[in-house]
């Protein structure tokens, strides 16, 4: 379980998280919506320990490790995973590589042996095909040259090689197709299970269509303001983030 | 023989002067006759001052500060050598050639200097290049490769291994390649140190690939931490010939190498590759001189510097293109990747155009390693060492990639593995 108390946090001096406070119980799926600039981001970055975002209060623990504590890579081992808005492109290292050693890192980091080349690859084809990506992708450079689709797609890729026991999706909708972003919802959805828990952080309902929260929370102004069912989100899309300000 | 010699330019003229009727050629006027207007050349310029243009970023104070001595190992040690990285091999200990050790095509210049007249001295110039005159004063041996028209060599190692102790020593050997027209050779060049001691490693290769001849030639220099290595190639293409050529400067205190090539006929080629990777204390050097000299000629040069601790690369790049080079197609690109605050690279790209239908392009970048991939890595679960080690072998890939022969690639890989986690 994902549970975070109080957490607020700055870039530069400014205060961009006032004080958040969420749970998202094993096995359920949360989302989190909000519009521009209310912290939707940084609320990912600071989970997964981007540097150049100061906590400044409160505490964020995954399964009852401090979060905040670990490393970037300690916190990918112990089963977080960021889903990047914007996925990085990384000219040079093929994207097999990249994916081997992620994995095997993880693996290392949960006691499990490591895979070969011969092994991963034989996991990474079936797994690509499920979200229907071209196989000449594992030879590219990771990200490179992939159009907006297929790095999402790369991602929850990852994802779904890495099995974390929680996802963050940070804006995973941004810049996808309808039949991308089926491709995407679908390979959430196969991850749901008791072992399973996300936070879907998107600025449209859209998205929600295809994976079904458990929970909606709202985030304004760098705190969570309203929280609900998944009708919250429908409904948000007829009034806007406007109406829950006023409210 | 066992002397320490005194320091700077006079011990090594004092050392010319006292071999003098010991040095291979002393028979033969041809070479008496190089080996003076060497002497000459160096005895009037010296060791290159950092006042010359081309001398302002390396500094060979070091070099001057030490007396050497000559190198004395046995010709008969018995001796461990590394996996070779082609199927032909000649092997160079302390600069003299091990008949033993040594097979294939490559045969020592020192006992077939008659084979290399008219060639020997050909391509190399002596009299503004006071490190190839040291060289052709000095030189003892080396390898005489002389491929005839049509011939495929294959792929030549050519080892040269310099063993180091307490008294500093100096060697220089002297290479001499010709391709005939369309014949083709790849040349691994390999220099290696054992021992952390100082020494001076001063190779010299003179090249001449004849029309349609094609060269692939690596220079690996894997010296040890104590070693001086300062290298000049010299080589010529004729009409239709490519030089495709690749530095790596791994090892060594203070490297510098230098190339200077000339398409001499339309439609050669070259590639002047390289990469550098220097730790902590190093200084490494990459100039070259690329002469388009005939029409319809195309270069391609990527050279690659990465630097940790307190390093110092160079990049020298001058490309003269004649009146005569019309239709000249070029370009230069060459990158550093710095790992410490302390490092500095220093970067000199020169294009002189003189004909009016060219195609030049050239380039230059200096950066460090990008935060945002290596936090994508690091969210992915990659320790952050394997993280950075991973973002460098990238930066150096584009430049390996350019390397077109297996074995060449291969030899690469096995100089340049692990480099990443010794600087970490």
């Amino acid at each position: 379980m994902l549970k975070i108390e109080g957490l607020t946090a700055e870039i530069d001096g400014k205060q961009i998280l006032k004080g958040i406070d969420l749970e998202v119980p094993q096995g359920e799926i949360h989302a989190v919506m909000g519009p521009n600039g209310s912290g939707k981001s940084t609320l990912s970055y600071v989970l997964a320990g981007r540097e150049g975002y100061e906590v400044t209060g409160g505490t964020a623990t995954f399964n009852g490790h401090d979060l905040l504590a670990m490393e970037p890579e300690e916190r990918a081992t112990t089963g977080l995973f960021l889903a990047f808005q914007y996925p990085v492109e990384l000219p040079g290292v093929g994207n097999a590589n990249f994916l081997r050693t992620a994995l095997n890192a993880i693996r290392r980091g949960k006691g499990e042996p490591e895979l070969d080349a011969m092994q991963f690859l034989k996991l990474a084809r079936a797994r690509m095909k499920e979200l229907s990506m071209p196989e000449d992708m594992l030879k590219r450079g990771v990200n490179v040259g992939f159009s907006g689709g297929e790095k999402k797609r790369n991602e929850v890729l990852q994802m779904a090689l890495l099995r974390p026991g929680l996802a963050i999706l940070d804006e995973t909708d941004s810049g996808l197709d309808i039949d991308a972003l089926k491709i995407v919802a679908d390979g959430v959805n196969a991850m749901r299970g008791p072992e399973f828990s996300s936070l879907v952080i998107t600025h449209y309902q859209r998205l929600l269509n295809y994976i079904v929260p458990d929970r909606v929370h709202v985030l304004m102004n760098g705190r969570i303001v309203q929280s609900g069912g998944p009708e919250l989100a429908k409904s948000l899309e007829e009034t806007g983030y406007t109406a829950v300000q006023a409210a | 023989m066992n002397a320490q010699f005194e320091a700077g330019p006079e011990g090594f003229l004092r050392r010319y002067e006292g071999l003098n009727n010991r040095l291979p050629g002393i028979r033969q006027p041809w070479v008496v006759a190089l080996r003076e207007q060497a002497a000459n050349a160096f005895r009037s310029k010296g060791f290159p001052s950092r006042k010359l243009e081309a001398w302002r970023y390396t500094d060979l104070a070091l070099l001057a500060q030490t007396g050497f001595g000559e190198a004395l190992t046995p010709v008969d040690e018995d001796f461990a050598l590394p996996e070779a990285t082609a199927p032909q091999r000649v092997v160079f200990l302390d600069g003299r050639f091990r008949a033993d050790l040594s097979d294939g095509l490559a045969r020592s210049l020192g006992a077939n200097l008659s084979a290399a007249e008219g060639l020997l001295g050909s391509v190399a110039r002596v009299d503004d290049l006071p490190l190839a005159a040291l060289n052709t004063m000095l030189f003892e041996d080396g390898a005489l490769i002389d491929l005839p028209a049509g011939a495929d060599g294959g792929a030549i190692e050519l080892l040269s291994i310099i063993q180091s102790g307490d008294r500093p020593v100096t060697v220089h050997p002297r290479h001499v390649i010709r391709l005939g027209a369309g014949a083709r050779l790849v040349l691994i060049e390999r220099a290696l140190g054992r021992g952390e001691g100082r020494y001076l490693h001063n190779p010299v290769v003179e090249i001449v690939l004849e029309e349609g001849a094609h060269l692939t030639h690596a220079r690996i220099q894997q010296e040890g931490p104590g070693g001086i290595f300062l290298s000049t190639v010299f080589a010529n293409a004729a009409a239709g010939a490519t030089y495709d050529s690749f530095l790596l400067h791994v090892g060594a205190k203070l490297s510098r190498s230098e190339a200077h090539v000339s398409l001499n006929g339309p439609k050669a080629m070259a590639h002047l590759n390289g990469a550098q990777l220097l730790a902590d204390g190093q200084h490494g050097d990459c100039t070259t001189f690329l002469d388009h000299a005939a029409p319809d000629c195309a270069s391609r040069q990527t050279v690659k510097t990465v630097l940790a601790g307190r390093s110092r690369g160079v990049f020298q790049g001058k490309i003269h293109v004649h009146q005569v080079a019309q239709r000249t197609d070029g370009y230069q690109m060459n990158q550093a990747l710095l790992l410490s605050d302390q490092a500095e690279i220093d970067s000199k790209p020169q294009l002189e155009i003189y004909a009016d239908d060219v195609k030049c392009s050239h380039g230059a970048t200096v950066g460090e390693l990008d935060e945002n991939q290596l936090f994508y890595l690091r969210a992915r679960g990659i320790p952050q060492a394997t993280a950075r080690s991973m973002l460098i072998e990238a930066f150096l890939q584009e430049a390996v990639d350019s390397v077109e022969d297996e074995t060449v690639r291969a030899a690469l890989g096995t100089a340049v593995a692990g480099w990443w986690e010794t600087i970490a």
